[in-house]
């Protein structure tokens, strides 16, 4: 039974004069507030924020928490988004005194227990990728993305050559094309093929000397591995352009392959996919990148470097590569998720990491074959970590769309996959099981599948029909939005 | 393994299901030269209770957090955090939570986002905000975007030269390969002349940033800024202390455009310099422009009040190469932590941590300045609760004095280029007090300093 009293907006349970935090009297000789600061910069009249005493803040967050879907809680097979167990020793190590206290302006002698660790994640990863030099600072995949193309446009510019064109294949995650945008270049789609991977003939007619760099996804968004990368990356070098491997999908080939083994020159880790650092309902994620040499000057800095081991100084320092971009955030990055990510390399180790994607990719195959009569893949025979379903045949017969299923399950208490991406394949179905899932929750989950497409159109174009609020209507959201409580 | 593989004999079944042999033949379509034929080179597996002892090993070289005291500021802050921050944060239905795409299933963290738009709109007098972005260093390049959009004025900005050098340099790195000129004021004493910023701003300039209290911990004319940002055309963006609004003018009240800051102040431990949480809000008028994630409320099919994310359309995976920004998260739980403590502090307690934070400063400032050798630097200057001194043997010295007794001050400003800054910012160190530190602690700095 839901506290429907909790759950109402903060500011309707505000009562002026209630407390959630006192704080103890100024020990300091008090001065009168204008003396300190001159009135014109004061405040008019106190913040207005809401008065709840800390029970009521409590109560509320705890309730809204239950009218969530969570990994903790529910099967996640979210395509494209790496939806794993998280941990809990993380959040504990992570919690630890001499990590979470300390500050990023703290004298580097002092430090060297963090240096050395986030000096092991550059190691770790500059491996795992076959990349030999790593910048831990992106924030987030996209910002990794974006911190790349910067590093190749300086590269460029050192070498006087004006390029100006990114390309990308048109299953691209929208943040390839949006951050090649925002780093100033030219965007140019390239259409899949047949097979749902990269046309070589297509390719071939985009590269020129005004090719900077190609974006890919491998294995790509319809979880298929680019047979071709190979010779797709050597063309792109032939034509004098950088190879970018966006990394979301690495969860299926570690150990296996390296982005740097297989033509990449440039690569960005989505710690919080591959690596188990939580989601957090929407962030903070981390987005390491990791280089090629011949790009490892122009790295945004600081970057983490050992010294001499017999050295009487600090072993572990901070440093800004010669040429460096520039900073790209503030201080060194998320280190609070690093760690996490660290903890998780630590904890698998090479047979480990080998054994989670070989374990993801047989339950994503697994699903697919257990679902393929009534979620018919238009594309290849294996898969990686993940498939797209297409519902037009069923769409087509009886009206039931891909979003008819995913919001059906919420019913079932499964999450929706990822649907309507990518943009290739018509009504898509983007399953993503990963290797943290049991057979059980396989079978379980295809046969609700089964289940619903068995039932009244018109039933599931209402559903979900359990959860807390049915379907939302986005468009009197968008057309007259209401983004905060408080407007005056 | 702990975190689940099928058993040995589902693994089999499960392969005779696919209807291939083993495990390794469903790589098959990854050509065999391109397959890594050797282990990775990694450190071998470690069982939970080698991982923490390993880790904390780590955590124990590191010295500092539970040894000095932390008087240490330039953009992050050692303020209180209550622990029903972290009890709330710590729940796994949100911190394991997705992006809230399904808001049936989400509504949990909409309404909380929903909630945080709320708070952050009362506390800088702002129409709307988003639901966060990466941290405040990026929010200045996303604003001066923005503005540039709002404005189509794509090849000028002015920055004071006040700001955190980090935070120009972030910029400098978003910009500088965009044919856009980035003007820096200089700050000569302790904050910008606005006579000089008039003299650099023409109606080609996007935007004026200014960073109010600023890097040095001062007061710059914000007011009067604004006023010349808007005689330009120009939009008027304030990077603001969000602890400073308890006391402070907010920036809505004095007509910015876009207000921005670094918001780990607001419930979130130090970490290193992040996780962080980027603020961003603005006029309404603008609403469509404005990057990041927002959260709006809406009815269901049932006529009942709920929340979704809302105006996608400007976003990346939408308008890809035509979208605001690429941005595709926000920072959710760094933002769960900031609703939680913006809910206890409430209108009294942000007051009382903006107070007790500014006496406190206050203080310190007065007795470390009658040291002799410590000057206050910009001792004209009104500031908040954080303020640079010098010592006549040097930064060095003096930090390393500090040290000894058990106190970490800092930064020192020779770690930081500022561009066309003045000669005298190379003897500084930069001293931050917030309402945790207590008399007692200032006194002893002051005693271990005298010695």
């Amino acid at each position: 039974m839901r506290n429907q009293l909790a759950t109402e907006l903060l500011f309707a349970l505000s009562q002026p004069g209630r407390r959630g935090a006192l704080f103890p009297d100024s020990d300091v000789p008090k001065k009168p507030l204008n003396e300190l600061i001159p009135q014109s910069a004061l405040a008019i009249q106190p913040t207005d924020l809401p008065e709840v005493t800390e029970p009521d803040v409590i109560r509320h967050f705890v309730n809204l928490s239950t009218l969530n879907m969570c990994v903790d809680t529910h099967f996640y097979p979210l395509g494209s988004c790496t939806m794993k167990y998280n941990p809990k020793r993380h959040e504990r190590l992570a919690g630890l005194p001499g990590i979470v206290d300390l500050h990023p302006y703290q004298n580097p002698s002092d430090l060297q227990g963090m240096l050395e660790m986030l000096y092991g994640m550059q190691e770790m990863l500059a491996e795992i990728s076959g990349l030999p030099a790593v910048s831990l600072q992106p924030a987030a995949g996209a910002q990794g993305e974006f911190t790349a193309l910067l590093t190749a446009k300086a590269y460029f510019e050192d070498r006087r050559e004006n390029r100006t064109k990114v390309l990308f294949p048109n299953s691209a995650h929208g943040t390839n094309p949006a951050s090649a945008a925002l780093a100033g270049f030219d965007c140019v789609q390239l259409e899949s093929s047949e097979e749902g991977l990269i046309d070589l003939e297509d390719l071939k007619t985009h590269l020129d000397d005004q090719t900077a760099v190609f974006m890919v996804t491998n294995p790509n968004t319809l979880g298929l591995f680019e047979k071709d990368i190979k010779q797709i990356a050597q063309m792109v070098h032939d034509a004098g352009g950088l190879v970018y491997i966006d990394g979301a999908n690495m969860n299926a080939i570690l150990g296996y392959t390296r982005p740097g083994d297989f033509g990449g020159d440039m690569m960005h880790f989505n710690v919080h996919k591959t690596f188990t650092g939580p989601h957090g309902a929407g962030g903070p994620g981390a987005g390491p990148i990791a280089v090629r040499d011949f790009l490892a000057d122009y790295l945004p800095g600081p970057v983490i470097k050992q010294t001499e081991i017999d050295s009487e100084e600090n072993q572990f320092v901070l440093e800004t590569p010669s040429k460096s971009i520039g900073r790209i955030r503030t201080f060194y990055g998320n280190i609070g998720i690093l760690v996490r990510g660290y903890c998780y390399l630590r904890t698998l180790g090479a047979e480990g990491l080998k054994a989670v994607s070989e374990n993801a990719v047989l339950n994503a195959n697994y699903l697919k074959i257990i679902l393929k009569d009534v979620l018919p893949v238009p594309n290849g025979e294996l898969c990686m970590h993940e498939f797209v379903a297409s519902a037009s045949k069923m769409k087509s017969e009886n009206g039931i769309t891909a979003m008819d299923i995913a919001k059906r399950l919420l019913d079932f208490g499964f999450h929706a996959p990822t649907v309507y991406f990518p943009l290739v394949v018509p009504e898509a179905i983007m399953v993503e099981p990963t290797e943290t899932e049991s057979k059980e929750t396989l079978d379980a989950f295809a046969e609700t599948i089964r289940q619903i497409v068995k039932e009244a159109p018109e039933f599931l174009h209402d559903a979900p029909h359990s959860t807390d609020i049915s379907r939302p209507d986005e468009v009197i959201a968008a057309r007259n939005p209401i983004l905060q409580c408080c407007e005056t | 393994m702990p975190y689940l593989f099928n058993t040995p004999e589902q693994q089999q079944e499960m392969l005779e299901t696919i209807g291939v042999s083993s495990v390794e033949s469903l790589f098959a379509t990854i050509p065999s030269e391109l397959r890594l034929d050797r282990k990775l080179n990694i450190p071998p597996a470690l069982t939970e209770m080698e991982l923490q002892s390993h880790v904390s090993n780590l955590a124990e070289k590191n010295i500092g957090p539970s040894s000095r005291v932390c008087m240490l500021g330039g953009g992050a802050y050692d303020h209180f955090i209550p622990a029903a921050v972290d009890e709330i944060a710590r729940r796994g239905e949100f911190y394991t939570a997705y992006t809230p795409y399904q808001a049936e299933a989400s509504q949990g963290s909409l309404q909380t986002f929903f909630e945080f738009q709320s708070l952050i709109c009362r506390l800088t007098g702002m129409d709307v905000s988003n639901a966060s972005l990466y941290e405040g260093g990026t929010c200045v390049s996303e604003a001066t975007f923005m503005a540039m959009r709002v404005t189509n004025r794509h090849n000028r900005i002015v920055l004071l030269g006040s700001m955190h050098p980090e935070y120009r340099q972030v910029v400098e790195s978003y910009l500088n390969h965009l044919n856009c000129e980035v003007v820096v004021v200089p700050c000569v004493n302790g904050c910008v002349d606005p006579a000089d910023v008039d003299e650099v701003m023409n109606d080609q300039t996007a935007c004026l940033v200014m960073q109010h209290p600023n890097f040095l911990g001062t007061l710059e004319e914000a007011e009067q800024l604004t006023e010349i940002a808007h005689k330009y055309g120009a939009l008027s963006v304030v990077s603001y202390d969000p602890i400073s609004l308890g006391l402070l003018k907010r920036p809505g009240d004095y007509g910015a455009d876009i207000a921005i800051a670094e918001g780990q102040s607001l419930g979130t431990p130090l970490q290193f310099g992040g996780p962080y949480l980027g603020l961003f809000s603005c006029s309404k008028k603008f609403v469509r422009r404005m990057p990041g994630r927002l959260i709006g409320q809406t009815v269901d099919r049932n006529g009942k009040s709920c929340f979704v994310l809302n105006l996608q359309a400007r976003e990346q995976h939408i308008r890809r190469d035509k979208a605001t920004s690429n941005i595709c998260s926000n920072q959710g739980l760094i933002a769960i932590r900031a609703t939680v403590y913006l809910s206890l502090l409430g209108k009294q307690g942000i007051r009382e941590v903006a107070n007790l934070s500014c006496q406190k400063a206050h203080y310190a400032a007065e007795q470390l300045s009658q040291i002799e050798g410590i000057n206050l630097l910009f001792n004209n200057r009104p500031f908040f609760k954080e303020f640079v001194i010098s010592c006549s043997e040097g930064p060095d010295y003096l930090l390393r004095k500090a040290r000894q007794a058990g106190f970490d001050l800092g930064p020192e400003l020779s770690r930081f280029d500022f561009q066309n800054g003045s000669e005298l910012y190379q003897t500084g160190v930069l001293v931050a007090i917030t309402e945790q530190r207590t008399r007692a602690e200032i006194d002893r700095l002051v005693m271990a300093l005298k010695a």
